[in-house]
């Protein structure tokens, strides 16, 4: 059941945007940085087909939670890994599904803990409902509607499937 | 006193970090593995995640400790709880103010965490078992009994230079096993991560009663207790805790157990050499040992930062979902 198609499609469309964007406000030879572990997979396709020449970084955020005295410890933890300093350079955070943003929150406290990046846009394959803190994306593969109990989940990395699922 | 029940919430998760006894294999590869995570932390520009921000941590010192004491506080501030150090020696209990006077008063200041040192066995299970619910205990050393988080850092470090199988290591503990917290809680964490052979090798005076019972194989020779050995783990001669005559002197001491160049020929030739210390150069090793190529001392100093984090992060987790 795939009726999100060819996700290696959408994220070539997404790759286009991306360069038009990054084109039209100059933020010239910019740094990309994936999150653990969707937002890696999207960002090792998107990373590729912009000929970026810095190895990608990534982003474990599990340290930075806000949910952790609530759901504990994941104990697989892969260490935040980025190739270069991120002080006065532009950034382009990958995430696989944008949905309360919590997870862009943190993603973002992690990053300044590194450096000052001159500005951060945020690439999401998936843009979905139930924002819960004032977070948008820059550029956006797919819009989905979920109902209450709907959640959607990236598997991959080869292929990368796209699926909802209903929690009772 | 295991204080199994004590340590481990309902779903077995971990809520006081008392001794290592009774924990299983799991649950020891768990913070190993966690403390492999926060090893990077200490590498970052900002050496600091939020993870325990808000969070209030006493470190409770009954008795003199400067790496512990110090380690401890650092891996509590690299997870940006706030710290409070109290040396008891300076404090009330000279006044006369009882253990759990201090601890009802520290709990009225709304304390998440007690890292506890005493120089009595069983003082850190005392605090768990009278701590209010939501407070944790972390045992940073009783008595004779248990120093859990210097025994983790020790298996912490041994797997990172020797790898994950601890069954293909031997292992040698050398030294004053009887006086020695490290020594029991090491031998606990070897067992149960299945270590190929664990040793121990001291005197006769330095050796408990009972000491065949401890789960090694008891030496007390050196050069035969070392003989082909992967990893030895020299202990303190604990001078501050001996009440009499167990030694000749610390001259005879060296040169039967005193670890040498000369003496490291009989173990593995790329055998590893531990310390918790502080070491006493000239009685338990040469210096020449002790800063060689085969010693991970320092290396062990560093780990013990994120194994702490590792326990103290582990042990806050899901306060809000099992309040007791």
């Amino acid at each position: 059941m795939n009726e999100f198609g060819n996700i290696s499609g959408i994220i070539a469309d997404m790759a286009e945007q991306l360069s038009e964007e990054i084109a039209r406000t100059g933020k010239s030879n910019p740094a990309m940085v994936g999150i653990h572990t969707g937002g890696v997979w999207v960002a090792e396709q998107l990373h590729q087909l912009l000929n970026i020449k810095e190895p990608l970084g990534s982003l474990d955020i599990s340290f930075y939670r806000d949910d952790f005295t609530r759901i504990g410890m994941n104990p697989v933890v892969r260490p935040s890994q980025l190739p270069c300093s991120i002080d006065n350079r532009h950034i382009i955070l990958v995430d696989d599904v944008l949905h309360t943003g919590r997870t862009i929150r943190a993603a973002l406290n992690e990053l300044f803990d590194y450096g000052r990046p001159a500005s951060i846009m945020l690439v999401t394959l998936i843009e979905r409902s139930g924002r819960e803190l004032p977070i948008q994306a820059n550029i956006v593969g797919r819009h989905v509607e979920l109902r209450p109990g709907e959640h959607i989940k990236l598997s991959g990395p080869d292929p990368l499937t796209l699926e909802i699922k209903r929690t009772a | 006193m295991s204080g199994n029940t004590l340590q481990l919430d309902k779903n077995g998760r971990l809520r006081h970090f008392l001794s290592i006894d009774g924990l299983n294999h799991h649950l020891l590869t768990e913070i190993l593995d966690t403390a492999e995570s926060f090893a990077g932390v200490t590498e970052q520009t900002v050496k600091k995640v939020p993870l325990l921000r808000g969070k209030t941590i006493v470190n409770l010192f009954f008795e003199a400790s400067t790496r512990t004491r110090t380690t401890f506080e650092l891996a509590a501030k690299r997870l940006s709880a706030d710290v409070l150090n109290i040396n008891i020696t300076q404090s009330s209990t000279v006044k006369g103010e009882t253990l759990l006077d201090t601890l009802r008063n520290l709990e009225a200041m709304h304390v998440d965490m007690f890292i506890v040192r005493h120089a009595d066995s069983g003082a850190a299970h005392f605090i768990a078992a009278n701590a209010a619910a939501h407070t944790s205990v972390i045992n940073a050393g009783d008595g004779w009994h248990s120093h859990p988080t210097q025994a983790m850092l020790d298996m912490f470090t041994i797997r990172r230079v020797k790898g994950a199988d601890f069954g293909s290591l031997r292992v040698a503990i050398v030294g004053d096993i009887l006086h020695s917290r490290v020594a029991r809680s090491q031998i606990h964490a070897l067992n149960t991560l299945n270590t190929g052979e664990v040793r121990i090798v001291a005197p006769k005076t330095l050796l408990p009663a009972d000491a065949k019972s401890l789960g090694a194989q008891v030496y007390h020779n050196l050069q035969a207790g070392i003989k082909d050995v992967d990893v030895i783990i020299m202990l303190r001669l604990q001078r501050e805790r001996m009440q009499g005559a167990f030694l000749p002197s610390e001259h005879e001491y060296f040169e039967l157990f005193g670890l040498t160049e000369k003496k490291l020929g009989h173990a593995s030739p790329d055998v590893t050499v531990m310390h918790p210390g502080p070491i006493n150069r000239g009685v338990e090793m040469d210096s020449e040992v002790a800063d060689g190529p085969r010693s991970v001392i320092l290396e062990q100093v560093t780990h013990g930062i994120a194994v702490r984090m590792a326990v103290m992060s582990m042990a806050m987790a899901r306060k809000e979902v099992t309040p007791g």
